[in-house]
């Protein structure tokens, strides 16, 4: 999406000692970069911060093909080509958190998708103005708090001896504990993104709807449709771009599963329900010690995830969309 | 359920109310969203407040209360320390980011006339699609000697390559004359950028800077990944040890001759203190969800 900002023309021109575009071109390549010299004080910076933090840790992932030992280094640490794949692949713990990321993340895309779509739908055919402003403001707040305090506070209603736990146990119902049920684990934590994050998502759909023109609606009205019929047929089809740019990151994205929440939340259900790629790397690697076998679950998993992007890109392209770049 | 905004309606008579059967859906549904969305919060809040005797599972809203927990909390230090460190994480890092991603986006707001300019663009935004893994930066975190450094929870975050974008689009749309004008009087860069450009770009700073700080503020995987010393963790990871793993808050008595707060108050009162700035910071943020700079920025 920003991409696309990228390659927009420059309406600038500016500059003090050439009058047009076409003549500064002339100068030659140096005389250029000496003109804008004053300019790199302000890239340089910047730039050496993105080749240091974005850039330079991607030379770590020459740990995945040794048998890496922090006392002895990436250089000294031997290579084991692709030694470290091979043991993943025979990892059932490995298999296992494959298909904890999956089954999740499918969820995800059924249940928390289209939910803010659904919210700003509904939002939007509310009459009074203030009422919605209100709500907005309501269910957009979750989406500012840490998965620290979203766990904590769900720990608290929804937890063995909170507050839902207490009402059954007055009425007879003992022992409810959503948190640590590793047979609905995955269903909470789908609800637990829907609830942080439903509200938030809905702002790019109102955007969508905002820019549609009145008048659609006003003619499908003297048309004689319904209100149902205006939904369905107007702004339904002009919310499908945006979906569409948001479906595709969200597939770029099917590996990575609220790592955070994730993370937090398994020393309660146990791995097995709640072990997933990243949590697999944090473990296994961080504090496993296993450091060449982590990393090469984490290359795999990027490589992966920048595949999946990408082809989904060329996929909604092809179907006519816009794709995000 | 057509969009039917008041100032829609108003033009639009063609438009009637929907049925009575219609609203009274609309409204049970609203109103189960926002009891689920707002209760858990109020709850803990409420809570945190309540007396001994009210701390127990299956209260839905106390209805006797004390302040003894946040003053066990307060007596303890620990989660004092918390909060201490994570508003200096907050407020230094949110300086150093503004400052930083504001430098670069001037600095390549003109990709046509700088050269170079433009592939450093593109090499920042590529970041966005990919990341090393969470073992390649704690090893470069550990190599520029930054474990349990509170500066490990700034420094590799300085700059969002997004809120950079963001940013940069903002100071393209400042008025062109304005900045020719400066340029022709013979201004620098840097004077036109610290008098005139950043001035006028008060509106996309601020939001840039409120997100900033609740990244900041939010901070927890980092500083568990990078800091060991429990006298610098964050509130969030405070938070976190005190309340879902468990641990007994050290310290934490009101005083020698009382019986300690109830352990479930004292959670909810941090989860409380944790809260508490974002809450304060939100009405602020909210100005921008309707302004217009917001849904740029979302949209890019």
């Amino acid at each position: 999406m920003s991409v696309k900002t990228a390659a927009r023309p420059e309406t600038r021109t500016a500059r003090a000692s050439g009058p047009s575009a076409a003549s500064k071109r002339k100068g030659s390549l140096l005389q250029r970069i000496w003109r804008e010299r004053w300019t790199y004080t302000f890239i340089v910076p910047g730039a050496l911060f993105f080749l240091v933090f974005a850039y330079a840790p991607m030379l770590g992932n020459i740990v995945a093909f040794q048998q890496y030992s922090p006392f002895r280094g990436f250089a000294g640490s031997p290579f084991v080509g692709f030694a470290n794949f091979t043991v993943l692949f025979e990892d059932p713990a490995v298999l296992q958190a494959l298909e904890n990321t999956l089954v999740i993340a499918v969820l995800q895309l059924v249940f928390a998708f289209p939910a803010p779509i659904a919210l700003a739908l509904l939002l939007n055919s509310l009459l009074s103005e203030r009422l919605k402003r209100m709500v907005q403001t309501i269910v957009y707040l979750p989406y500012f708090l840490s998965w620290v305090i979203v766990i904590s506070v769900w720990q608290q209603v929804l937890g063995g001896g909170g507050l839902v736990a207490g009402l059954l146990d007055g009425w007879g119902v003992s022992g409810f504990d959503a948190m640590t049920n590793a047979d609905t684990f995955k269903l909470l934590v789908v609800a637990q993104n829907i609830w942080k994050d439903c509200g938030w998502g809905t702002i790019i759909f109102f955007a969508a709807i905002a820019s549609i023109p009145n008048d659609r609606y006003e003619a499908a009205a003297i048309d004689g449709a319904t209100p149902w019929q205006r939904t369905w047929h107007i702004t339904l089809p002009a919310l499908v771009p945006v979906a569409t740019l948001l479906l595709i990151l969200n597939i770029g994205s099917i590996l990575t599963v609220g790592f955070e929440q994730l993370l937090l939340q398994q020393p309660m259900v146990g791995s097995e329900a709640a072990e997933v790629l990243d949590t697999f790397v944090y473990f296994r690697g961080v504090l496993g010690g296993q450091w060449g076998v982590a990393t090469a679950a984490g290359l795999l998993k990027g490589v992966i995830g920048t595949i999946l992007v990408l082809s989904a890109n060329k996929i909604a392209k092809r179907l006519g969309g816009e794709g995000i770049y | 359920m057509a969009s039917l905004t008041q100032q829609r309606r108003a033009g639009a008579p063609w438009l009637s109310p929907p049925s009575m059967g219609i609203r009274a859906v609309k409204a049970v549904v609203i109103s189960l969203i926002v009891v689920t969305m707002i209760y858990p919060l109020v709850y803990v809040i409420a809570m945190s407040f309540a007396a001994p005797s009210q701390a127990r599972a299956g209260v839905v809203f106390p209805t006797e209360f004390s302040l003894d927990a946040y003053r066990a909390i307060f007596n303890g230090g620990t989660v004092t320390q918390g909060l201490t460190n994570s508003l200096f994480i907050t407020v230094v890092g949110t300086l150093l980011s503004l400052a930083a991603t504001s430098m670069l986006a001037w600095g390549l707001a003109r990709t046509r006339q700088v050269p170079g300019a433009k592939f450093v663009l593109v090499m920042i935004l590529a970041t966005m699609f990919f990341s090393a893994g969470i073992i390649p930066n704690f090893m470069l975190v550990k190599y520029l000697g930054l474990l349990d450094s509170t500066w490990s929870l700034i420094i590799p975050g300085l700059i969002s390559a997004f809120n950079m974008i963001v940013i940069r689009n903002f100071f393209q749309g400042l008025p062109e004359e304005l900045i020719e004008a400066a340029r022709i009087d013979g201004a620098g860069e840097w004077r036109i950028f610290l008098q005139i450009v950043l001035p006028l770009s008060k509106p996309v700073l601020a939001v840039m800077g409120l997100f900033y700080a609740v990244g900041y503020w939010n901070t927890y995987f980092n500083a568990l990944l990078y800091i060991n010393d429990a006298e610098k963790w964050p509130i969030q990871v405070v938070l976190q040890q005190y309340v879902l793993a468990g641990v007994q808050i050290p310290g934490a008595i009101v005083s020698p001759d009382q019986p300690p707060p109830p352990g479930v108050t004292l959670q909810m009162a941090v989860i409380v203190l944790a809260t508490l700035p974002i809450l304060i910071v939100y009405p602020f943020l909210q100005r921008y969800f309707t302004s217009g700079v917001l849904t740029g920025a979302i949209k890019g």
